[in-house]
């Protein structure tokens, strides 16, 4: 039997386990300090000294809104055509055998399984013998497809946990199958969909390595960022950028965390 | 009297088994669904089977086909005919440099990484109850979820000549190990952003919660009696974990790993940002396609990266990490 509690962990392990995780969070906080730094020419450590002055730069910076603006677009869209394509997929492989039910869900997984190299060459040399010119729209294209999976992931876990017999019971006691979806499935996974979903858009805001082959001239925020760090021209509208990134990201990850951490923890088992 | 007969009959009918057919378009569908689940199945697998089918694998078997035409060395254009002169380049002393550092570079931090999640999964799984046991979760996911580009930059602020960790070295006095590990060959050079360990660093930096995922979810199976039986058994702790625990955590591992060395394989953002200027297969795959226009090789230079992912995933299949995702 095990002593819950009365065990107490050799202290090399807590040093190694808490090194581990320091190791993993200090790079990110260390980011919050930069956005305010004096110093614009070099990443210069300790700070000189500290200012607001970068954030108000940024903020009148048509060109980081643009970037901005088309990621939240990007990001929206393929959230929404990844959480109608992923639900489907979902519903149909976990309510029925059928042939072919292995190669569905791994043909779901192979977009984030295979490096996303491949997944944007691939497109990029479709979208040319195919003769589709750069837009917005391809942006979506290849984000929509490795999106599926995340929303995929959650759905799928959440309906092995809704048991069969309310779906009968629902129509037996006379809904037919739209009734059955809206009363009865839907406030079912609707948690999961939406933690799927905030990661979906999670993912898909921070996307680049595909975005670099799908972009034409725009540029998405990741993609304005991947310039700066390439070829460093605004270093301090840079770090204020990069903080203002993770506060967007970090918050859907929370909450999505906090919507599906009643057993399912599926949320992060396939970036 | 006809009008109860009438009656009667629907009295009959809706005590029988089969109920009547339901009014209106959502009705009727509805009925249809219920006789024939194949349909709705179709219905349901269809946009997404088309989307993913067209989409991605349409382009995916386009660009392995290409791989198998070559480019006129003269004129630069692609030659429509089926050759495997385009494989044969890759075997060339500088492209075969190229694959080789990659896939070095995937081993060491698919084993550094293994090294490093190792303890936090472990103290996550079997000392860390309540409110440590989410902190530890929440701990591991958001740097695997925060932004990838905004983590690669934090360790060019950290990489810096000018940075933290020169200065963390010359207040602790030890410039002259960072100098002597710079002067090094191959791992070394002019600073820590330009040089292999600084590449090394950030791979294992992005990558490492996709280890530490995989590694606590199979030591959290391992039962906490088994590690008691073998103490009274009279293993020493070193014994126990040799001989029980780490077999056991080892399909976690290899599951965590196969994130980590495909990840690392196929990145061409990092060695690009923190690196010298020697090319991995990622980079290659990006100035062949984009500055060389040679779609041809950078299509077969995929090829390398889904073989060599083919064979791991085969390995690992076997090795049973496919339970421990």
């Amino acid at each position: 039997m095990r002593s819950d509690g009365k065990q107490r962990a050799p202290w090399g392990l807590k040093l190694a386990a808490g090194l581990g995780l320091a190791f993993m969070h200090l790079p990110i906080a260390l980011i919050f300090v930069y956005a305010f730094t004096t110093e614009d020419k070099s990443y210069q450590w300790p700070p000189p000294g500290f200012t607001l002055k970068w954030l108000e730069v940024t903020w009148n910076r048509p060109d980081v809104w643009e970037a901005l603006k088309l990621s939240l677009q990007t990001a929206t869209i393929s959230t929404l055509i990844a959480m109608v394509l992923g639900t489907l997929c979902a519903a149909a492989v976990s309510r029925t055998k059928f042939f072919g039910r292995e190669t569905i869900s791994l043909l779901v997984i192979l977009p984030i399984a295979l490096p996303g190299i491949i997944t944007g060459i691939a497109l990029r040399s479709a979208f040319s013998i195919a003769d589709i010119p750069f837009s917005i729209w391809t942006i979506i294209l290849g984000h929509a497809t490795f999106c599926v999976v995340v929303v995929y992931n959650n759905a799928v876990a959440r309906f092995r946990r809704t048991s069969g017999s309310l779906v009968e019971a629902s129509m037996d006691l006379g809904a037919n199958s739209f009734q059955t979806f809206r009363h009865v499935i839907l406030p079912n996974i609707g948690t999961a969909l939406l933690a799927g979903g905030m990661l979906a858009f999670a993912l898909s805001f921070d996307e680049v390595i595909v975005t670099t082959f799908t972009a034409g001239q725009q540029s998405t925020l990741p993609i304005w960022m991947l310039e700066e760090l390439v070829r460093p021209r605004q270093r301090p509208v840079t770090n204020v950028v990069a903080m203002v990134v993770v506060l967007v990201t970090v918050l859907p990850i929370l909450a999505a965390y906090y919507l599906t951490r009643d057993g399912d923890q599926v949320a992060g088992s396939g970036k | 009297m006809t009008a109860t007969s009438a009656s009667n009959a629907k009295t009959v009918q809706s005590e029988s088994a089969v109920l009547p057919g339901q009014g209106g378009i959502t009705g009727s569908l509805s009925d249809k669904f219920w006789r024939n689940p194949k349909l709705l199945l179709i219905l349901m697998l269809t946009p997404p089977a088309l989307w993913l089918g067209i989409i991605y694998l349409g382009s995916l078997f386009a660009l392995l086909a290409q791989s198998f035409f070559s480019i006129d060395e003269f004129s630069g254009m692609v030659q429509y005919e089926l050759t495997l002169k385009t494989y044969g380049e890759l075997f060339r002393p500088a492209n075969l440099d190229i694959i080789i550092r990659t896939v070095s570079m995937a081993a060491i931090v698919t084993f550094a990484a293994a090294c490093v999640a190792f303890p936090i999964g472990y103290f996550a799984a079997r000392y860390a109850r309540g409110k440590w046991k989410a902190l530890f979760y929440i701990g591991v996911m958001l740097p695997l979820w925060s932004s990838y580009l905004v983590k690669v930059y934090a360790w060019k602020l950290i990489l810096a000549k000018e940075g933290i960790l020169t200065w963390i070295f010359t207040k602790l006095h030890l410039t002259w190990l960072l100098e002597a590990w710079l002067a090094i060959p191959i791992i070394g050079g002019y600073s820590l952003s330009v040089s292999y360990t600084g590449t090394f660093l950030v791979f294992l930096y992005v990558w490492l919660p996709f280890m530490v995922l995989p590694v606590q979810a199979a030591l959290e199976r391992v039962p906490g009696s088994f590690i008691e039986a073998s103490g009274d058994l009279g293993a020493t702790p070193g014994q126990t974990f040799r001989h029980v625990i780490f077999p056991l955590a080892l399909p976690g591992i290899v599951a965590g790993s196969i994130f980590t060395f495909s990840l690392t394989l196929g990145d061409y953002i990092i060695p690009q940002i923190v690196g010298s200027s020697r090319l991995f297969i990622g980079q290659a795959v990006y100035a062949q396609q984009g500055t060389a226009g040679n779609i041809p090789l950078a299509a077969a230079f995929t090829v390398v990266p889904i073989v060599i992912m083919g064979f791991y995933l085969w390995g690992a299949k076997r090795m049973g990490a496919f339970d421990a995702l």
